[in-house]
């Protein structure tokens, strides 16, 4: 990506494109999906033992995990598609 | 607790905190650059740490500690309402991939060592990079005091100092000496001491967490036995919960989002990101670093387990150690001690180097000696890393825990208030400097009150970082309260200035700058030459 000459953003694509709403959906879903305590403040059902609010919440972290490389994929692709270089 | 000296454990434990030392010196050596004179090089490694390195550096850099003791001491003692930790690592990670690329980049591009030199650069505002760094500097000081605290807790256990010794000396010997070694190799190799050492720390924390997390429950009879003395024990109690209650939901995810909003604001995360070699490595940070974070809830189950255990400690925070020193046979709880131990180097160094760095670049060069060569910058550097920690020590030794705890509650509350000053100016000049300072003002003051008014079963004041918010009458975490209060007051001052036409200072940086890479043009090439040896 370093060998990208640098060119004004302006001449760049449009700045919403289908990408980056995916991009952004993939930022977005673990806060929405942690900051709904109530979604799963329960103990069943249990997975090995340990009560569902534990074992989901570690289990976000995978998801979480999985989304940021997603975005960070398309990011990726989105840049070398564009002229202007990273950003 | 004190029922002696465990030998084996301590021997085990000495052992890896000697390999460690040997280390931190080496480090000195590990791709030294030629202008070995600047702080670039002492502070920040020549910015030109790898993904793989970064890595290991911020792992070792965020998860502190005081992280392996308090989080589970926090669960051991209130059950779910402890777990937010891990609600609060998952959300750091796509936050700061937004953000923590541009300020890398531009941060290349100035050769900004510091948030408050990009602050400075972006706004042109002297005072406002001044608020922002006595910030960092106030907040990071109690930080490096806790790891202490963290260090004085396995001592303790294995029956090493703590309180089982009269004489006051005798007592805090063994901490004096950790520090003593850790001021020594922090100021001979910089930055480089603590990447180094960080590999060490997190391989053994790893190994510990694995075993621990297999071999306890096996021996308590599997995780249904472990919960359901744990949810006996809360029922019994009266207090805390293998669920947060629905009341306890607003705390639950405000203190998740308001720490999770905080952490990249520390001094000490913003110089392992700034040493990293280029903008990919940050991203492809943001990926692998949930590891830590599964790590850190797998950690969080052993303060049920220390319940289930019988487990029975007055101070919360020596819950984990003394499970360790239960379960395990002797040489691996020393294993596990000294994993803890090293845990409290690592971040300890990396904090007094990032509160030196902001002293030396945003007081001493700013207002102070303006014509300061790269080489005078490092000396005073090195020299106040010493005094940081010093400070930390002192802070320990003649005041008690809870004050250090209380401070680095007030802390997260404080650093969160630069945030729209750091990340607000990475994306926009909208807003005033002037109406910056005055919401970070705001919200400053009204942290430290509503932090004042909290009182506890055991405190009158500090007693927690929860509050009732005004306006909505739920609980939630102080410090994200004091942060919409600081946005508000900035968004409206900014209005206001701008109806003025209130000067906007001048600003340095230029769109592109927020986008530069390794190898771009006017990106200075910080990869340090390898001198021939």
């Amino acid at each position: 990506m370093s060998d990208v000459p640098e060119v004004p953003p302006e001449v760049a694509a449009p700045v919403v494109t289908p990408v980056r709403v995916v991009i952004a959906v993939c930022l977005l879903a673990p806060f929405v999906a942690m900051l709904w305590v109530g979604s799963y403040a329960k103990t069943d059902p249990t997975f090995i033992g340990i009560p569902f609010f534990y074992w989901y919440q570690m289990l976000w972290v995978l998801i979480s995990t999985a989304l940021t490389m997603t975005a960070y994929k398309l990011w990726q692709r989105d840049q070398r598609a564009r002229p202007g270089g990273n950003r | 607790m004190n029922d002696g000296v465990n030998g084996v454990a301590l021997a085990v434990f000495i052992f890896f905190f000697l390999a460690v030392t040997v280390l931190g010196f080496l480090a000195a050596r590990w791709r030294r650059a030629d202008n070995e004179a600047s702080l670039d090089e002492w502070g920040l490694g020549g910015r030109s740490f790898g993904t793989w390195v970064t890595w290991f550096l911020l792992g070792g850099d965020l998860y502190t500690a005081y992280t392996f003791v308090a989080v589970p001491a926090a669960v051991y003692a209130a059950g779910a309402a402890g777990f937010f930790a891990v609600p609060y690592t998952i959300l750091v990670y796509p936050l700061i991939f937004t953000f923590l690329p541009r300020l890398w980049s531009v941060s290349h591009k100035h050769g900004y060592v510091t948030t408050s030199d990009f602050v400075r650069g972006r706004f042109g505002s002297k005072s406002l990079s001044l608020a922002v760094a006595v910030t960092g500097i106030l907040a990071t000081m109690p930080y490096i005091a806790l790891q202490l605290v963290g260090i004085q807790a396995v001592l303790d256990v294995m029956g090493v100092g703590g309180s089982a010794s009269s004489n006051w000396f005798v007592k805090d010997l063994p901490l004096l000496i950790a520090f003593g070694v850790l001021a020594a190799y922090t100021y001979s190799s910089g930055l480089r001491a603590p990447a180094l050492i960080a590999f060490v720390k997190d391989g053994l924390i790893y190994l510990v967490i694995a075993v621990a997390i297999i071999y306890i429950p096996i021996k308590l009879g599997g995780f249904d036995d472990i919960f359901s003395a744990a949810g006996a024990k809360f029922k019994a109690a009266g207090a805390g919960g293998l669920v947060p209650a629905p009341a306890g939901q607003w705390t639950y995810a405000t203190l998740a989002l308001g720490s999770a909003l905080a952490l990249f604001m520390y001094p000490h995360s913003i110089t392992a990101t700034l040493s990293s070699k280029s903008r990919n490595v940050i991203r492809r940070n943001t990926t692998i670093l949930p590891l830590y974070s599964l790590m850190l809830g797998l950690l969080a189950l052993l303060g049920f387990m220390a319940i289930a255990a019988g487990v029975k400690v007055t101070n919360a925070q020596l819950a984990i150690p003394q499970l360790f020193e239960n379960m395990f046979p002797d040489w691996f709880a020393g294993v596990a001690f000294a994993a803890i131990g090293i845990g409290a180097l690592v971040p300890a160094a990396i904090m007094s180097i990032a509160a030196a760095n902001l002293f030396t670049r945003n007081i001493y060069k700013d207002f102070i000696k303006p014509d300061a060569t790269p080489a005078q910058e490092t000396k005073v550097s090195k020299i106040v890393s010493l005094l940081v920690k010093v400070g930390a020590l002192a802070f320990v030794l003649t005041m008690d825990k809870t004050v250090a705890i209380n401070f680095q509650l007030l802390g997260g509350i404080w650093i969160l208030q630069t945030f729209p000053s750091l990340v607000g100016g990475l994306f926009t000049r909208w807003f005033h400097r002037w109406a910056l300072l005055a919401g970070w003002a705001v919200g400053m003051v009204y942290g430290t009150l509503a932090a004042y008014g909290v009182a506890s079963p055991t405190q009158d004041h500090f007693g927690g970082s929860s509050k009732e918010i005004p306006g909505i009458g739920e609980i939630g975490y102080i410090g994200l309260t004091a942060f919409v209060l600081n946005v508000a007051v900035t968004v409206v001052l900014t209005f206001a200035l701008k109806a003025f036409k209130a000067p906007e200072g001048v600003d340095e940086t230029s769109p592109a700058d927020y986008t530069a890479d390794a190898g771009d043009p006017g990106v200075k090439e910080e990869l340090p030459v390898i001198a021939g040896h």
